[in-house]
Protein backbone atom coordinates (compact mmCIF):
# COMPACT_ATOMS: atom_id res chain seq x y z
CA UNK A 1 0.00 0.00 0.00
CA UNK A 2 2.76 2.45 0.88
CA UNK A 3 4.63 1.47 -2.28
CA UNK A 4 1.53 2.21 -4.31
CA UNK A 5 0.97 5.55 -2.56
CA UNK A 6 4.59 6.45 -3.28
CA UNK A 7 4.11 5.55 -6.93
CA UNK A 8 0.90 7.60 -7.18
CA UNK A 9 2.42 10.67 -5.52
CA UNK A 10 5.61 10.48 -7.62
CA UNK A 11 3.54 10.16 -10.82
CA UNK A 12 1.43 13.13 -9.78
CA UNK A 13 4.65 15.08 -9.29
CA UNK A 14 5.82 14.05 -12.77
CA UNK A 15 2.43 15.17 -14.09
CA UNK A 16 2.76 18.55 -12.31
CA UNK A 17 6.19 19.07 -13.93
CA UNK A 18 4.82 18.08 -17.34
CA UNK A 19 1.79 20.38 -16.83
CA UNK A 20 4.15 23.36 -16.59
CA UNK A 21 5.72 22.40 -19.91
CA UNK A 22 2.56 22.00 -22.04
CA UNK A 23 0.66 25.14 -23.13
CA UNK A 24 -2.81 23.79 -22.16
CA UNK A 25 -4.18 24.40 -18.64
CA UNK A 26 -4.27 20.69 -17.73
CA UNK A 27 -3.91 19.60 -14.10
CA UNK A 28 -0.86 17.57 -13.14
CA UNK A 29 -2.93 14.78 -11.59
CA UNK A 30 -4.62 14.09 -14.95
CA UNK A 31 -1.27 13.96 -16.73
CA UNK A 32 -0.01 11.67 -13.93
CA UNK A 33 -2.94 9.38 -14.67
CA UNK A 34 -2.03 9.29 -18.35
CA UNK A 35 1.60 8.46 -17.44
CA UNK A 36 0.45 5.59 -15.20
CA UNK A 37 -1.83 4.34 -17.97
CA UNK A 38 1.12 4.42 -20.38
CA UNK A 39 3.30 2.49 -17.92
CA UNK A 40 0.60 -0.14 -17.39
CA UNK A 41 0.10 -0.53 -21.14
CA UNK A 42 3.84 -1.03 -21.64
CA UNK A 43 4.07 -3.56 -18.80
CA UNK A 44 0.88 -5.32 -19.81
CA UNK A 45 -0.38 -5.86 -16.25
CA UNK A 46 -1.30 -4.08 -13.00
CA UNK A 47 0.05 -5.63 -9.78
CA UNK A 48 -2.38 -6.92 -7.18
CA UNK A 49 -1.17 -4.33 -4.70
CA UNK A 50 -1.80 -1.51 -7.18
CA UNK A 51 -5.27 -2.83 -7.92
CA UNK A 52 -6.24 -3.17 -4.27
CA UNK A 53 -4.93 0.22 -3.14
CA UNK A 54 -6.46 2.11 -6.03
CA UNK A 55 -9.78 0.37 -5.47
CA UNK A 56 -9.88 1.54 -1.85
CA UNK A 57 -8.97 5.09 -2.86
CA UNK A 58 -11.47 5.25 -5.72
CA UNK A 59 -14.39 3.72 -3.87
CA UNK A 60 -14.12 6.52 -1.34
CA UNK A 61 -13.67 9.42 -3.74
CA UNK A 62 -16.85 11.02 -2.43
CA UNK A 63 -15.21 11.44 0.98
CA UNK A 64 -12.49 13.56 -0.58
CA UNK A 65 -15.04 15.84 -2.25
CA UNK A 66 -16.97 16.73 0.90
CA UNK A 67 -14.62 19.63 1.86
CA UNK A 68 -14.94 21.13 -1.64
CA UNK A 69 -18.70 20.96 -1.69
CA UNK A 70 -18.91 22.48 1.79
CA UNK A 71 -16.81 25.38 0.48
CA UNK A 72 -19.06 25.91 -2.48
CA UNK A 73 -22.16 26.19 -0.35
CA UNK A 74 -20.25 28.62 1.87
CA UNK A 75 -19.48 30.80 -1.18
CA UNK A 76 -23.07 31.13 -2.30
CA UNK A 77 -22.88 34.96 -2.09
CA UNK A 78 -20.64 34.94 -5.21
CA UNK A 79 -23.52 33.90 -7.38
CA UNK A 80 -26.59 34.80 -5.30
CA UNK A 81 -27.75 37.51 -7.75
CA UNK A 82 -27.29 35.31 -10.84
CA UNK A 83 -28.40 32.01 -9.40
CA UNK A 84 -31.15 31.31 -11.96
CA UNK A 85 -29.04 31.22 -15.17
CA UNK A 86 -26.29 29.59 -13.21
CA UNK A 87 -28.16 26.76 -11.51
CA UNK A 88 -30.39 26.02 -14.52
CA UNK A 89 -27.37 25.83 -16.83
CA UNK A 90 -25.85 23.29 -14.45
CA UNK A 91 -28.91 21.10 -13.85
CA UNK A 92 -30.64 21.25 -17.26
CA UNK A 93 -27.26 21.06 -18.98
CA UNK A 94 -26.45 17.96 -16.92
CA UNK A 95 -29.67 16.23 -18.03
CA UNK A 96 -29.13 17.16 -21.69
CA UNK A 97 -25.53 15.95 -21.78
CA UNK A 98 -26.36 12.71 -19.91
CA UNK A 99 -29.00 11.86 -22.50
CA UNK A 100 -26.94 13.01 -25.51
CA UNK A 101 -23.92 10.98 -24.40
CA UNK A 102 -25.90 7.83 -23.58
CA UNK A 103 -27.90 8.00 -26.82
CA UNK A 104 -24.83 8.53 -28.98
CA UNK A 105 -22.82 5.73 -27.40
CA UNK A 106 -25.77 3.34 -27.57
CA UNK A 107 -26.53 4.21 -31.17
CA UNK A 108 -22.88 3.83 -32.21
CA UNK A 109 -22.57 0.50 -30.36
CA UNK A 110 -25.69 -0.97 -31.98
CA UNK A 111 -24.58 0.35 -35.37
CA UNK A 112 -21.21 -1.33 -34.89
CA UNK A 113 -22.88 -4.57 -33.83
CA UNK A 114 -25.04 -4.50 -37.00
CA UNK A 115 -22.01 -3.89 -39.21
CA UNK A 116 -20.17 -6.79 -37.57
CA UNK A 117 -23.05 -9.18 -38.16
CA UNK A 118 -23.31 -8.32 -41.87
CA UNK A 119 -21.04 -10.44 -44.11
CA UNK A 120 -17.98 -8.58 -45.39
CA UNK A 121 -18.35 -7.01 -48.85
CA UNK A 122 -17.60 -9.17 -51.87
CA UNK A 123 -18.86 -12.41 -50.31
CA UNK B 1 -13.43 26.38 31.41
CA UNK B 2 -15.35 26.99 28.18
CA UNK B 3 -12.69 29.44 27.06
CA UNK B 4 -9.84 26.93 27.59
CA UNK B 5 -11.84 24.44 25.58
CA UNK B 6 -12.29 27.05 22.84
CA UNK B 7 -8.52 27.79 22.64
CA UNK B 8 -7.78 24.08 22.66
CA UNK B 9 -10.16 23.42 19.75
CA UNK B 10 -8.78 26.32 17.74
CA UNK B 11 -5.12 25.23 17.97
CA UNK B 12 -4.03 24.05 14.49
CA UNK B 13 -3.13 20.43 15.32
CA UNK B 14 -6.31 19.96 17.30
CA UNK B 15 -8.62 21.48 14.70
CA UNK B 16 -7.16 19.19 12.00
CA UNK B 17 -7.90 16.16 14.15
CA UNK B 18 -11.38 17.33 15.04
CA UNK B 19 -12.47 18.24 11.51
CA UNK B 20 -10.88 15.22 9.83
CA UNK B 21 -12.59 13.00 12.41
CA UNK B 22 -15.87 14.85 11.84
CA UNK B 23 -15.59 14.51 8.04
CA UNK B 24 -14.69 10.81 8.24
CA UNK B 25 -17.56 10.20 10.66
CA UNK B 26 -20.02 12.15 8.52
CA UNK B 27 -18.92 10.17 5.47
CA UNK B 28 -19.07 6.78 7.22
CA UNK B 29 -22.51 7.49 8.66
CA UNK B 30 -23.99 8.83 5.45
CA UNK B 31 -22.37 6.01 3.47
CA UNK B 32 -23.98 3.43 5.80
CA UNK B 33 -27.31 5.21 5.36
CA UNK B 34 -26.83 5.26 1.58
CA UNK B 35 -26.06 1.52 1.49
CA UNK B 36 -29.01 0.74 3.75
CA UNK B 37 -31.28 2.67 1.37
CA UNK B 38 -29.87 0.66 -1.57
CA UNK B 39 -28.25 3.72 -3.12
CA UNK B 40 -31.20 6.12 -2.99
CA UNK B 41 -30.07 9.14 -5.06
CA UNK B 42 -31.27 11.66 -2.45
CA UNK B 43 -28.96 10.06 0.14
CA UNK B 44 -25.77 10.46 -1.90
CA UNK B 45 -22.97 10.86 0.70
CA UNK B 46 -21.54 13.95 -1.02
CA UNK B 47 -24.88 15.61 -0.33
CA UNK B 48 -25.83 14.27 3.09
CA UNK B 49 -22.24 14.24 4.38
CA UNK B 50 -21.77 17.82 3.22
CA UNK B 51 -25.02 18.84 4.89
CA UNK B 52 -23.84 17.26 8.16
CA UNK B 53 -20.55 19.17 8.05
CA UNK B 54 -22.37 22.43 7.20
CA UNK B 55 -24.55 21.98 10.29
CA UNK B 56 -21.48 21.34 12.47
CA UNK B 57 -19.69 24.39 11.05
CA UNK B 58 -22.74 26.56 11.72
CA UNK B 59 -23.21 25.21 15.26
CA UNK B 60 -19.55 25.79 16.17
CA UNK B 61 -19.38 29.08 14.20
CA UNK B 62 -16.31 27.78 12.37
CA UNK B 63 -15.45 29.74 9.21
CA UNK B 64 -15.11 27.66 6.03
CA UNK B 65 -11.46 28.64 5.49
CA UNK B 66 -10.54 27.25 8.91
CA UNK B 67 -12.35 24.00 8.10
CA UNK B 68 -10.72 23.70 4.68
CA UNK B 69 -7.20 24.15 5.98
CA UNK B 70 -7.94 21.74 8.83
CA UNK B 71 -8.96 18.97 6.41
CA UNK B 72 -6.25 19.70 3.80
CA UNK B 73 -4.74 16.18 4.22
CA UNK B 74 -8.03 14.74 2.90
CA UNK B 75 -8.12 17.23 0.04
CA UNK B 76 -4.53 16.34 -0.83
CA UNK B 77 -5.55 12.73 -1.52
CA UNK B 78 -7.65 13.81 -4.53
CA UNK B 79 -4.42 14.10 -6.55
CA UNK B 80 -3.12 10.54 -5.99
CA UNK B 81 -6.68 9.20 -6.35
CA UNK B 82 -6.95 10.88 -9.76
CA UNK B 83 -3.68 9.21 -10.82
CA UNK B 84 -5.11 5.88 -9.59
CA UNK B 85 -7.98 6.19 -12.09
CA UNK B 86 -5.54 4.76 -14.64
CA UNK B 87 -5.97 1.33 -13.02
CA UNK B 88 -9.69 0.70 -13.79
CA UNK B 89 -9.09 2.35 -17.16
CA UNK B 90 -6.30 -0.11 -17.90
CA UNK B 91 -8.62 -2.95 -16.84
CA UNK B 92 -10.96 -2.04 -19.72
CA UNK B 93 -8.34 -1.49 -22.43
CA UNK B 94 -9.12 -4.76 -24.17
CA UNK B 95 -12.77 -3.72 -24.54
CA UNK B 96 -11.80 -0.27 -25.70
CA UNK B 97 -9.88 -1.75 -28.61
CA UNK B 98 -13.13 -3.02 -30.08
CA UNK B 99 -15.13 0.09 -29.12
CA UNK B 100 -12.84 2.97 -29.98
CA UNK B 101 -15.07 4.42 -32.71
CA UNK B 102 -18.34 4.51 -30.70
CA UNK B 103 -16.41 5.89 -27.71
CA UNK B 104 -14.73 8.63 -29.75
CA UNK B 105 -18.00 9.73 -31.35
CA UNK B 106 -19.85 9.67 -28.01
CA UNK B 107 -17.03 11.68 -26.43
CA UNK B 108 -17.15 14.35 -29.14
CA UNK B 109 -20.94 14.64 -29.07
CA UNK B 110 -21.10 14.55 -25.26
CA UNK B 111 -18.40 17.17 -24.80
CA UNK B 112 -19.83 19.58 -27.38
CA UNK B 113 -23.36 19.15 -25.97
CA UNK B 114 -22.14 19.67 -22.37
CA UNK B 115 -20.40 22.95 -23.23
CA UNK B 116 -23.03 24.21 -25.71
CA UNK B 117 -26.05 23.38 -23.53
CA UNK B 118 -24.50 25.15 -20.52
CA UNK B 119 -23.71 28.26 -22.57
CA UNK B 120 -27.12 28.30 -24.27
CA UNK B 121 -29.12 27.86 -21.07
CA UNK B 122 -27.12 30.43 -19.09
CA UNK B 123 -27.47 32.87 -22.01
CA UNK B 124 -31.25 32.25 -22.32
CA UNK B 125 -31.71 33.03 -18.64
CA UNK B 126 -29.73 36.26 -19.04
CA UNK B 127 -26.39 35.26 -17.55
CA UNK B 128 -23.49 37.71 -17.89
CA UNK B 129 -20.51 36.73 -20.05
CA UNK B 130 -18.51 35.98 -16.89
CA UNK B 131 -21.24 33.55 -15.83
CA UNK B 132 -21.12 31.98 -19.30
CA UNK B 133 -17.35 31.40 -19.11
CA UNK B 134 -17.68 30.04 -15.59
CA UNK B 135 -20.29 27.39 -16.53
CA UNK B 136 -18.74 26.32 -19.85
CA UNK B 137 -16.34 23.76 -18.39
CA UNK B 138 -18.77 22.43 -15.78
CA UNK B 139 -18.66 18.81 -16.94
CA UNK B 140 -14.85 18.67 -16.76
CA UNK B 141 -13.27 17.45 -13.56
CA UNK B 142 -12.68 20.08 -10.82
CA UNK B 143 -8.95 20.80 -11.35
CA UNK B 144 -9.38 21.11 -15.12
CA UNK B 145 -12.52 23.26 -14.95
CA UNK B 146 -11.02 25.67 -12.43
CA UNK B 147 -7.74 26.08 -14.33
CA UNK B 148 -9.60 26.58 -17.64
CA UNK B 149 -11.92 29.16 -16.06
CA UNK B 150 -9.00 31.10 -14.58
CA UNK B 151 -7.25 30.96 -17.96
CA UNK B 152 -10.24 32.43 -19.82
CA UNK B 153 -11.12 35.08 -17.22
CA UNK B 154 -14.16 33.51 -15.52
CA UNK B 155 -14.90 33.43 -11.78
CA UNK B 156 -13.06 30.45 -10.26
CA UNK B 157 -15.26 29.81 -7.17
CA UNK B 158 -18.27 29.99 -9.47
CA UNK B 159 -16.72 27.42 -11.81
CA UNK B 160 -16.03 25.14 -8.85
CA UNK B 161 -19.67 25.52 -7.81
CA UNK B 162 -20.83 24.76 -11.37
CA UNK B 163 -18.72 21.62 -11.43
CA UNK B 164 -20.09 20.45 -8.09
CA UNK B 165 -23.76 21.25 -8.84
CA UNK B 166 -23.47 19.53 -12.22
CA UNK B 167 -21.79 16.49 -10.72
CA UNK B 168 -24.34 16.13 -7.94
CA UNK B 169 -27.37 16.83 -10.15
CA UNK B 170 -26.24 14.46 -12.90
CA UNK B 171 -25.40 11.72 -10.40
CA UNK B 172 -28.71 12.04 -8.56
CA UNK B 173 -30.75 12.24 -11.77
CA UNK B 174 -28.80 9.70 -13.86
CA UNK B 175 -30.90 6.69 -12.81
CA UNK B 176 -34.36 8.11 -13.65
CA UNK B 177 -33.17 10.21 -16.63
CA UNK B 178 -31.34 7.35 -18.36
CA UNK B 179 -34.20 4.93 -17.67
CA UNK B 180 -36.57 7.44 -19.26
CA UNK B 181 -34.32 8.12 -22.24
CA UNK B 182 -32.85 4.68 -22.92
CA UNK B 183 -34.88 2.15 -20.94
CA UNK B 184 -32.65 -0.59 -19.60
CA UNK B 185 -29.16 0.79 -19.96
CA UNK B 186 -25.90 -1.22 -20.03
CA UNK B 187 -23.23 -0.53 -17.40
CA UNK B 188 -20.82 0.62 -20.12
CA UNK B 189 -23.23 3.29 -21.40
CA UNK B 190 -24.36 4.37 -17.94
CA UNK B 191 -20.77 4.63 -16.70
CA UNK B 192 -19.66 6.57 -19.76
CA UNK B 193 -22.54 9.07 -19.55
CA UNK B 194 -21.97 9.51 -15.79
CA UNK B 195 -18.22 10.05 -16.11
CA UNK B 196 -18.55 12.45 -19.02
CA UNK B 197 -21.27 14.60 -17.44
CA UNK B 198 -20.61 14.23 -13.72
CA UNK B 199 -16.79 13.82 -13.75
CA UNK B 200 -15.37 12.44 -10.47
CA UNK B 201 -18.65 12.52 -8.53
CA UNK B 202 -20.29 10.47 -11.27
CA UNK B 203 -17.25 8.19 -11.42
CA UNK B 204 -17.44 7.63 -7.66
CA UNK B 205 -21.08 6.61 -8.14
CA UNK B 206 -20.30 4.43 -11.17
CA UNK B 207 -17.58 2.60 -9.22
CA UNK B 208 -20.32 1.56 -6.79
CA UNK B 209 -22.52 0.24 -9.62
CA UNK B 210 -19.90 -2.12 -11.07
CA UNK B 211 -16.25 -2.28 -12.06
CA UNK B 212 -17.20 -1.94 -15.73
CA UNK B 213 -19.35 1.15 -15.08
CA UNK B 214 -16.53 2.62 -12.99
CA UNK B 215 -13.91 2.02 -15.65
CA UNK B 216 -16.04 3.56 -18.38
CA UNK B 217 -16.79 6.52 -16.13
CA UNK B 218 -13.08 7.00 -15.39
CA UNK B 219 -12.36 6.82 -19.09
CA UNK B 220 -15.12 9.29 -20.00
CA UNK B 221 -14.06 11.66 -17.23
CA UNK B 222 -10.42 11.80 -18.27
CA UNK B 223 -11.16 11.98 -22.00
CA UNK B 224 -13.77 14.69 -21.42
CA UNK B 225 -11.30 16.67 -19.32
CA UNK B 226 -8.85 16.65 -22.20
CA UNK B 227 -11.55 17.35 -24.79
CA UNK B 228 -12.99 20.26 -22.77
CA UNK B 229 -9.52 21.79 -22.53
CA UNK B 230 -9.23 21.49 -26.32
CA UNK B 231 -12.73 22.85 -27.09
CA UNK B 232 -12.88 25.70 -24.55
CA UNK B 233 -10.78 28.10 -26.67
CA UNK B 234 -13.25 27.56 -29.57
CA UNK B 235 -16.30 28.02 -27.32
CA UNK B 236 -14.93 31.19 -25.75
CA UNK B 237 -13.84 32.72 -29.05
CA UNK B 238 -17.36 32.15 -30.40
CA UNK B 239 -18.93 34.18 -27.58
Amino acid sequence: MIRVLTLLVVLQLCGEILARLVPLPLPGSLLGMLILLGVLLLRGQASRELQQTSQVLLQNLMLLFIPFIVGIVAQFEHFADQWLPFVSACILGAIISLVATAWTLRWMLSRQARVNILPPEGN
Amino acid sequence: MLQTLQTMIESPGMSSLIWIAATLAAYSLTMALYRASRAHPLLLPVVTGTAGIMVLLALTKTPYDAYFSAVSPLVFMIGPATVALAVPLFGQVHRLKTMWLPVTVALLVGCVVAIASALAIAWLFGGSSQILISVAAKSATMPIATSLTAYFGGIVPLAAAAVAITGIAATMLSGPVLRWACGDVEDTVRGFALGLTAHAIGTARALQISETAGAFAAMAMSLNGLMTALLMPIAVSGM
